[in-house]
């Protein structure tokens, strides 16, 4: 079954732009890449869209359809009806380069500011042990494909362009929960860096990140508030606060 | 719901001009409004019934309201104060629960979930996914009062002394003037308790509090076993918060419309 | 063009996949200022496709392994045209480069003691790859990747300065390799967000660029795969070897079109998954071949019992290497029982229970569930043979990675001779590690071995490589106006249709006669719009790199008269033991021709060809050959 699809595609850079329209055919089983592919190929062939693998993995094409972050090549059709409009743009919290590529460059310097893993001192290469339970929930932080529609969608930084430079974002919120929960990383205080530096506290836990994740990663429930819980213990829980003072309680 | 942009989000210079706020085409709209909708009568229903001091107790079978519970004034229908008489007469419009009420209010306003909610849809930050909030400045949980959302533990805390209440309550309502006996009251109470169970220990603090401090889970097998149970009831937070809110309502109906005499209690034993 | 953007590094990494990054952090632990250049973004590497798992005999699940069963594996699946020193290399070395990335924060799937888990995958004996669910490659991408970030902040901290000796250029291609006197002196480059042009002056470059699959129409490669490395080595003056080798994946997606190539892992047959065709028979057991009898299940039911007791059962021929599953799928299909789309099917539903699948294979069940509205827990897959991974690649010293480039190196898919004719599932994340380290290892080297002054670039040199990039904007003298995405589309067809799974001599030769013509059209191409990130001009520079690769399988699969791992003759169906240690090399001659040649192997030393049984290497080695062992190893005859 093919039929000719109505799109209305952001076209333009930082100086100017605006939704272009198209009618371009639209086959079975296809997904919004692949009409915007032909596009290229037919009708705008300096039509600029960053893609990779085309298959969820590798957090490339990244856009907004219909208003809604999401992936470009799991979009499918037929969640469409053929009269229906599809509108898409580029992402809208970050800096437009040009027609459906924005300047992504915030999440790689945020990516920066998380200090690393710090493997154990003394454990030789090969010897490291863990057990399946204690890396499982690192494991589902690290599905993580950096797409960054979680840091597009987060209203602290899409609305509020003031707060990018204090706040790291879901995407490494869960970075900073995957090493916090990590268990060999040596390093002390992940947890008050998490809100005196990377900006948890900014989160009001409004769960959008979590709904827009290709991953399906509870970002929220999993990662964010384990988080804040932890910075409850140390900062902000006067209880906990002393009983580790007093007990050195091992974790 | 206004839909002003300020032009310190996706306006902001270098994001792509696009004009309007969100290019949502469908009913965005609808989940704010029905939460709204939805808190709203839950709160106008909570402070009519506490502030009428009135049918939340019925002597026959002990079917105390939750929102009465405990009744420790001297305010108090005769055979209520299950935990005794602390105070005197409660001038009109103050909750007779007024130790607890202010807790399972904490509870509940600091909830992770509620949280989610009320800030969507009563201060629409945002009011839906990538639609753009009405307002300029944000500051997140970050300082006073907001900041104030991590004392979350320690309601949870007493949300769990009052459960324990609760189902106290529920256990010495098995009772019929001839001794032992239970009717649909003692259902709905049940279940309302069970179900209140579920909210308080699916909460994150308590989830956090079992095992998910520990990096450890290898270490505390039992503690890991309590975490997956807490676990399974936190992903369902949501459900079992707006499914108390509604046996809460429900129990308190119950029993007030028992209580003023409208309907009789569906016996079943006594 | 001197004002060209100029930056100068002690080592340039071109290509920012396992390889490249693991050269990268080689390099910098080695000291040399280092620069990164991704074509896309960093971290979306196609290394992130990987599913499997990173083959290294740790022996955490079975003890029995060693390096000596994974390199006899590895030669196995290569059918013995591998270069024996980067087999037994690789091998060796792979368990170290696998625990090496825990100390990086790798969180690899456990054993129940908490070792690094491993499983099966075809072509090995023993369960041997270290994975992460089904998304290793991920797993891997994004160690390396933070890893990198954690030495910048090491850097960071000790000058201020993040970019002080590790530096990442991300969305930059490089159009050409620049050279003095023959050795490397940089590379020129252009960022693909604004079309600018750079230039980065280094005495050392090392390519790690992966495939050259984009040739090809049903691949499940992404669109940077277009054989970027092998051709700037190639005119760098290096050579290309065994690129007749192309391995077609037997499993692919068949359904939806948009979709058809993307890979389903090989993971699903090692966790029980098994191969029918329409009339519902398990057909992989017709087609084991004679050089692997004896080693693998002859019924249904012994195969099955191999899942819970391989010690005791041999294995399911679903796990054949990947060049016998794939034929076989192609043989199949051909003879019309095959599915409605053209595959066969590859259940797992009926073998496994739904929630063992989802947690098990959790990609797959996404993917397919995402992009095809197929359900696996409860129906079958299609699939079909994909272009996935060229095992030929630049001919390289096997311990330095050097190439015959003074100063160019060269790691990955993008580097020929480990993998011979076929690749096994798992050796190539491991190649990426082993041999990314030994590049990075062989540009410290020879960065400290150059005198003082190093190699300049040259302003001549420079202008020329603007001019041809910027060719395709100016209109052809004469001929029509060519578009880019035109020619890809026939080169594709090209490649896939007369040089694909299945090869004949005719076609091959009218395969070179139609590259012949888009390599005239290619030079006709005009693109529109401007400098900034212009996807149809960024296309028009990658095609030249296509054809010319394309050129150089084509030529070598013509010559090649027999058939081995990943080149099948249909006019020459059987492997000729005559041709087994000849290598097919391709470069450029004085007069600037792509020309073919014939090198020998490098022999295999007597102490690794005793780890096989005589009757084993008769299906491999000549006569002469076989002769001239027993005398010399008389342990070769066990």
């Amino acid at each position: 079954m093919s039929y000719e699809g109505s799109f209305r595609v952001w076209r333009g850079d930082d100086d100017a732009g605006g939704l272009v329209d198209y009618q371009v055919e639209v086959n079975d089983g296809e997904v919004v890449l692949d009409v915007i592919h032909r596009l290229q190929a037919t009708q705008a062939p300096d039509l600029a869209v960053r893609w990779n693998c085309k298959a969820g993995k590798c957090g490339s094409c990244s856009a907004e359809v219909n208003g809604r972050p999401r992936l470009l090549c799991m979009t499918r059709m037929s969640t469409f009806s053929p009269d229906e409009v599809v509108t898409v743009t580029p992402l809208r919290t970050f800096p437009v380069l040009r027609d459906l590529v924005t300047d992504v460059s915030f999440n790689y310097e945020k990516a920066r500011e998380i200090p690393a893993f710090e493997p154990p001192k003394g454990v030789a290469p090969g010897d490291y042990r863990m057990a399946q339970v204690d890396v499982g929930r690192s494991q589902e932080f690290r599905k993580c494909i950096e797409c960054f529609l979680c840091q597009d969608v987060c209203h602290v930084i899409r609305d509020h362009e003031q707060n990018k430079p204090a706040f790291a974002g879901p995407r490494f919120f869960i970075r900073i929960a995957e090493l916090d929960m990590h268990p060999l990383d040596t390093r002390e205080g992940r947890a008050e860096a998490a809100q005196d530096e990377h900006g948890l506290g900014l989160c009001n836990i409004t769960k959008c990140c979590t709904e827009v994740c290709p991953e399906g990663i509870k970002i929220t429930d999993n990662g964010i508030i384990p988080m804040k819980e932890r910075v409850v213990d140390r900062k902000y829980d006067p209880l906990v606060w002393l009983g580790s003072k007093i007990f050195r309680r091992q974790t | 719901m206004t839909s002003t942009v300020p032009a310190s989000g996706v306006a902001a210079p270098g994001r792509a001009r696009i004009g309007q706020g969100t290019l949502r085409s469908d009913r965005w709209w609808l989940q704010p409004l029905l939460v709204f909708l939805g808190l709203t009568a839950f709160v106008v229903y909570g402070l009519v019934r506490t502030a009428s001091q009135s049918y939340y107790f019925v002597p026959a079978y002990q079917y105390l309201s939750p929102f009465a519970s405990p009744c420790v004034s001297a305010s108090c229908v005769p055979g209520s104060s299950h935990l005794g008489v602390w105070f005197g007469t409660f001038p009109p419009m103050i909750p007779l629960a007024i130790v607890t009420l202010p807790l399972l209010l904490g509870f509940r306003l600091s909830c992770y979930y509620y949280r989610k909610a009320y800030y969507r849809s009563f201060w629409l930050s945002p009011p839906a996914c990538a639609v753009p909030e009405p307002r300029a400045g944000y500051t997140g949980e970050t300082r006073f009062p907001l900041i104030v959302q991590n004392v979350h533990r320690y309601f949870f805390s007493f949300a769990l002394l009052i459960s324990a209440l609760n189902t106290y309550d529920a256990v010495k309502a098995f009772q019929s003037p001839s001794g032992f006996g239970f009717g649909l009251g003692n259902v709905i109470m049940v279940v309302n308790v069970a179900l209140l169970w579920g909210y308080t220990l699916g909460c994150h603090s308590c989830r956090h509090i079992t095992a998910g401090r520990i990096n450890h889970f290898s270490r505390h097998p039992v503690r890991y076993w309590l975490w997956q149970r807490v676990s399974w009831l936190s992903a369902r937070h949501m459900q079992f918060a707006w499914i108390t809110l509604g046996t809460l309502v429900l129990t308190d109906a119950y029993i007030a419309l028992v209580s003023a005499g409208v309907i009789d209690d569906l016996r079943f034993v006594g | 063009m001197s004002d060209v953007e100029r930056h100068a590094y002690d080592c340039l990494v071109i290509g920012a996949g396992g390889a490249g990054l693991r050269a990268a952090i080689e390099a910098r632990e080695r000291g040399l200022r280092t620069a990164i250049i991704c074509k896309s973004l960093f971290g979306k590497a196609h290394t992130v496709m990987a599913e499997g798992g990173i083959a290294a005999s740790m022996g955490n699940v079975n003890s029995r392994d060693s390096w000596e069963v994974h390199f006899r594996d590895t030669m196995r699946g290569g059918k013995f045209l591998n270069n024996p020193r980067m087999a037994e290399l690789h091998a060796k070395e792979a368990p170290q480069r696998v625990w090496e990335l825990e100390t990086y924060g790798a969180l690899f799937d456990r054993t129940p003691d908490g070792r690094i888990s491993q499983r099966n995958f075809g072509g090995h004996e023993y369960p041997r790859l270290a994975h992460v669910g089904d998304r290793t490659g991920l797993e891997l991408i994004r160690t390396l990747q933070q890893k990198i970030v954690s030495l910048q902040q090491a850097d960071g901290r000790e000058s201020g300065d993040l970019d002080a000796r590790l530096r990442v250029f991300a969305e930059v291609t490089v159009t050409d390799l620049l050279t003095e006197e023959g050795r490397i002196s940089g590379a020129f480059a252009y960022y693909r967000e604004s079309g600018r042009f750079v230039v980065f002056e280094a005495p050392a470059v090392i390519l790690a660029t992966g495939g050259i699959c984009k040739s090809f129409k049903v691949t499940s490669n992404s669109w940077e795969y277009t054989g970027d490395g092998q051709a700037l080595a190639l005119r760098a003056g290096a050579a290309l070897v065994n690129m007749e080798f192309v391995q077609f994946h037997p499993t692919g997606m068949v359904w939806p079109p948009s979709v058809k190539g993307i890979l389903v892992t090989e993971s699903v047959r090692g966790d029980g998954g098994v191969l029918r065709n329409s009339e519902g028979r398990r057909f992989m057991f017709d087609y084991v071949p004679d050089v692997f009898r004896g080693q693998y299940a002859e019924s249904e039911d012994e195969a099955d019992r191999w899942y819970e007791d391989p010690d005791n059962n041999k294995r399911p021929p679903e796990l054949l290497p990947r060049d016998e599953v794939a034929r076989a799928i192609n043989s199949e299909v051909k003879e019309g029982r095959g599915t409605p789309h053209g595959g066969v099917f590859l259940d797992v539903s009926t073998r496994l229970p739904a929630d063992e699948i989802v947690r098990r294979l959790p990609s797959m069940y996404h993917q397919f569930k995402e992009l095809a509205d197929v359900d696996i827990t409860a129906e079958p897959m299609e699939v079909g043979p994909t272009c996935h991974y060229v095992m030929g690649g630049v001919e390289v010293d096997a311990d330095t990675a050097a190439t015959a480039v003074p100063g160019l190196f060269a790691a990955g898919e993008v580097a020929g001779g480990l993998h011979g004719s076929n690749r096994l599932g798992g050796n190539s994340l491991s190649d990426l590690l082993v041999f990314g380290k030994r590049a990075g290892d062989g540009a410290a080297d020879y960065v400290s071995s150059l005198p003082q002054t190093r190699p300049q670039v040259r302003d001549e040199d420079v202008e020329h490589a603007a001019q041809t990039a910027l060719a395709p904007f100016a209109a052809p003298t004469l001929g029509a106006f060519e578009n880019p995405y035109t020619i890809h589309t026939e080169l594709q067809q090209t490649m896939n249709d007369l040089v694909g799974i299945i090869r004949r001599e005719s076609e091959m030769i009218e395969a070179l006669q139609r590259l012949s013509k888009l390599e005239a059209r290619e030079r006709d191409v005009v693109v529109e719009g401007h400098r900034q990130f212009n996807p149809g001009w960024h296309l028009a520079l990658d095609l030249r790199n296509m054809l010319l690769v394309s050129r150089c399988i084509a030529m070598a699969a013509l010559e090649r008269t027999e058939s081995r791992g990943g080149h099948t003759r249909e006019d020459h169906p059987d492997m000729d033991a005559r041709w087994r240690d000849v290598n097919l090399v391709c470069r450029f001659d004085d007069k600037g021709e792509v020309v073919l040649q014939r090198e020998m192997l490098p022999a295999i030393r007597p102490e690794l060809l005793a780890l096989f049984e005589r009757s084993e290497l008769t299906k491999y080695l000549t006569e002469d050959e076989l002769s001239r062992l027993s005398p010399l190893d008389p342990e070769a005859g066990r």
